[in-house]
């Protein structure tokens, strides 16, 4: 055997005290904890791509190359600042590593000029990563002490941006795997699921449910088969937490799945990802093989008689399949359409076997739990509610990132103090927490602590944890009616509640949002109506939807008509978009002085709603426009407005 | 466009033994090789699973991943996620609605362009952002998309 290998596994079966001096150095040195030669680490995670962080990455090689300059380069995943992307690592041999953001490739040159003079840009450093017996630069704050990693607690996103995600040796130099070995070694199967209890962990989906409890059932059915499923279909718009959770730090989401199927009693996980996650299918389809090379996958795992497999489902994209009983028929070949429940799947689930389905951040919080312990968990957050969790902040907060914070912090710190709230001069105006099939929530409960319970106190849910921050530049009606229009094209048309309901909102918040070209006078007691029924249609659907995806789709209205009705009642009475977003319910006007009468707007005009004689001021008749802003697009001198 | 009769053979003899849970992971094969799943894929891969062609492509018309008509030369994803529509990425999607002619998952008549509006491209950092054959646009405007198109049309009739 490969003596490098061989020195890994030792590590990950014992604690590093055991090995001897030399061991341990040759150790650090193969996970990169100590550098022979300078490590420039590049962030390539989709988000850095969509940066440039190819270019950087090619520019880098080019340096390095042109110059003669002996050091490395690696790829890594994200430190959850995605908006300074591409983010750029630098680590001199014995110095600590360096952050960098925004480096073009046009700024590579000078960065790496600079460092490799000792010299540090202080428009470009983001600062430094404090490590082991590692000589700190001077004048540069640690990361620890920027307002947005401060407030952090970073657990099960700690090596993300740091680690090498192709890189099996830097995972187990810090301490991966020696979980899931001391598990296989030491513990029964039920002995884990009863740790997992104590830990008092819960399904960070959005249902919360102990993942312990859910285990024991699943073990509990008797069976020749069991199923471990990570559900990895994370389609909601604007929630980006499992895919760089996976992006990043893979390794550790693979040692959770084989806990967690140990726990069970399963030698069977599939991981299904989406398949438009491309960059992390590539990561997991990388790790899952070098996992077998290792022999830490497959049968009889280091001789302890427990065999393994687990096998990468793409899933053909459907954002119902984010249901387990629908991910399950999807896994078996079938329209991913959901079942009744029960039966639950822990009793029938995959091929009719008694399935575990559970989502990427629980599984990666399961090497931590195990590592340090139950009562070390249960020490982060809340009582009953224990441990941390990642939210993945969007829209127009300061900072887009990934933030991951003890369980009962509140709203106001993870979008103002961590996120650095909206922009100077603007107000918040609401977030919206959980996705299509998420909340609107108004600054008035920004200091509402975040729990399962506390949420679902004010009717309210974290769902996948994606927060959307709106400022008073938005819409709220009209990302209300981006979500029922999400959700009613997702919908998978097997039962009525949903099938109907979701297109009966979408049409009801598409009539709010529009101004048709001719409208008889019943469609203005249409739009009325249809706001009035939308309590007791959202009340229906509730109740009768067959699965997650009916019952949580009036969501977005119902929280938006509770705390934001002053805007809905604009739109529907005065037919005004009091943020000026919905552009069909804008008022346009032509300035005369402007207006050189060139009559280009009254000819594109479609509802023939300008008029006026050439090279004399046009006229736009108010009663007449459908709002679709033509004119102001064509017109040359900008003489059109809007209020 | 016919496809090759042997790169259908080729992928289905890449699944010996297979069952109906296979049917998914070929039909993707299908799509990545190809580009897109023809009428013979669907027959073929039916007969080869013992399941009616109906089935097959009921199954493969529920997913968003597979199409069935072959792509454009390029082809543009466009990020219709919350930040993105957010900053405007509505906007842009009519916009290439009007310019190319085409709507979400269909191609221009010369083959040149296609659309797909995706749910999330996971860089809401860079809202709002769009892909042509995998080259990434990110923060832009209706005139920048403008000219982008531009570029690619001169490049395409080239």
């Amino acid at each position: 055997m490969d003596p490098d290998k061989e020195l890994l596994l030792r590590l990950a079966q014992t604690d590093p005290s055991g090995l001897g001096r030399e061991e341990r150095e040759h150790l650090a040195l193969l996970s990169r904890q100590v550098l022979e030669q300078p490590l420039i680490m590049v962030n390539s995670t989709t988000s850095g791509m969509v940066a440039g962080a190819g270019e950087t990455w090619r520019a880098v090689e080019h340096y390095l190359e042109e110059r003669n300059i002996g050091a490395e380069i690696r790829e890594t995943g994200s430190i959850g600042l995605l908006s300074e992307e591409p983010v750029l690592s630098v680590q001199l041999p014995g110095r600590t590593r360096l952050f960098f953001r925004r480096v073009t490739a046009d700024r590579v040159p000078a960065l790496l000029d600079d460092i490799f003079h000792m010299v540090i840009p202080a428009e470009l450093v983001i600062g430094q990563l404090p490590g082991n017996r590692q000589e700190t630069w001077s004048d540069i704050r640690n990361l620890d002490n920027i307002p947005f990693f401060a407030l952090q607690s970073r657990i099960v996103l700690e090596h993300c941006g740091i680690i090498d995600p192709f890189s099996l040796a830097e995972y187990v130099g810090r301490g991966g795997y020696s979980a899931f070995l001391s598990v296989i070694r030491r513990y029964t199967f039920s002995e884990v699921c009863n740790l997992v209890i104590r830990s008092g962990l819960r399904g960070r989906s959005g249902g919360g449910f102990p993942t312990g409890l859910k285990w024991k059932t699943a073990a509990d059915t008797p069976s020749d088969q069991k199923y471990l499923i990570c559900n990895a279909e994370e389609s909601d718009p604007g929630a980006f937490t499992d895919r760089y959770l996976m992006e990043g730090n893979p390794f550790q989401l693979l040692e959770g799945i084989a806990i967690a199927a140990y726990a069970i009693g399963s030698n069977r996980a599939y991981i299904y990802i989406r398949s438009e996650l491309k960059d992390s299918v590539k990561r997991i389809d990388h790790a899952i093989r070098e996992l077998r090379n290792f022999g830490l996958l497959g049968d009889n795992i280091l001789d302890s008689g427990y065999n393994l497999q687990i096998s990468l489902r793409k899933g053909p994209g459907a954002f119902v399949c984010g249901e387990e009983t629908a991910l399950i028929a999807s896994l078996e070949g079938r329209r991913g359409m959901p079942a009744p429940k029960p039966p639950y799947p822990t009793a029938t689930g995959y091929l009719g076997r008694p399935t575990v389905v559970n989502n990427v951040e629980t599984l990666s919080n399961l090497p931590g739990i195990i590592r340090k312990g139950p009562d070390w968990f249960r020490s982060i957050g809340q009582k009953d509610c224990p441990g941390t969790k990642i939210f993945s902040i969007s829209g127009r907060s300061r900072i887009t990132g990934l933030v991951e914070v003890p369980m009962g912090t509140t709203f106001d710190v993870i979008v103002n103090k961590i996120t650095g709230g909206v922009e100077r001069g603007r107000e918040l105006k609401a977030v919206h927490v959980g996705g299509p099939l998420g909340y609107m929530i108004p600054p008035a409960l920004m200091d509402l602590e975040i729990t399962y319970e506390n949420l679902k106190k004010h009717q309210l849910g974290m769902g996948s944890g994606g927060i959307l921050v709106l400022d008073d530049r938005t819409c709220v009606v009209n990302m209300v009616r981006y979500f029922t229009a999400y959700v009613d094209k997702q919908s998978c048309g097997k039962c009525i509640p949903c099938r109907e309901g979701t297109r009966r909102m979408a049409e009801v918040m598409e009539r709010i949002c529009s101004r048709p070209a001719d409208e008889p006078d019943q469609s203005a007691l249409d739009r009325f109506r249809g706001v009035l029924e939308m309590e007791s249609l959202s009340g229906v659907m509730k109740d009768t939807s067959l699965c997650g995806l009916g019952q949580n789709a009036p969501n977005p209205v119902m929280s938006s008509l509770k705390y934001f009705r002053e805007e809905y009642e604009a739109h529907v009475f005065d037919r005004v978009c009091p943020s000026n977003i919905c552009t069909q319910l804008r008022s346009w006007f032509i300035d005369v002085d402007l207006c050189t009468g060139c009559s280009i707007c009254a000819k594109r005009c479609p509802a023939e709603a300008i008029i006026g004689t050439p090279r004399h001021p046009y006229f736009i008749v108010q009663e007449k426009c459908i709002g679709c802003g033509i004119c102001y697009e064509v017109c040359k001198f900008s003489a059109v407005y809007y209020k | 466009m016919p496809a090759h009769p042997d790169r259908i053979g080729d992928i289905i003899a890449r699944f010996p033994h297979v069952r109906r849970n296979s049917l998914i992971p070929l039909l993707q094969a299908v799509q990545d090789e190809l580009g897109y799943i023809s009428e013979e894929a669907i027959v073929r891969i039916g007969s080869h699973l013992s399941l009616p062609s109906s089935k097959v492509y009921g199954l493969a018309t529920f997913y968003n991943q597979f199409t069935f008509s072959p792509g454009g030369k390029y082809h543009i994803t466009v990020c219709n996620g919350s930040a993105c529509h957010l900053d405007g990425a509505g906007r842009l999607v009519e916009e290439i609605k009007k310019i190319l002619d085409i709507g979400d998952g269909e191609t221009t008549r010369d083959r040149l362009f296609s659309l797909e509006v995706q749910s999330c491209l996971g860089a809401c950092g860079q809202s709002p952002v769009m892909a042509i054959n995998g080259t990434y646009f990110s923060g832009i405007t209706v005139k920048r998309l403008r000219e982008i198109i531009n570029q690619y049309l001169e490049d395409g009739s080239r």
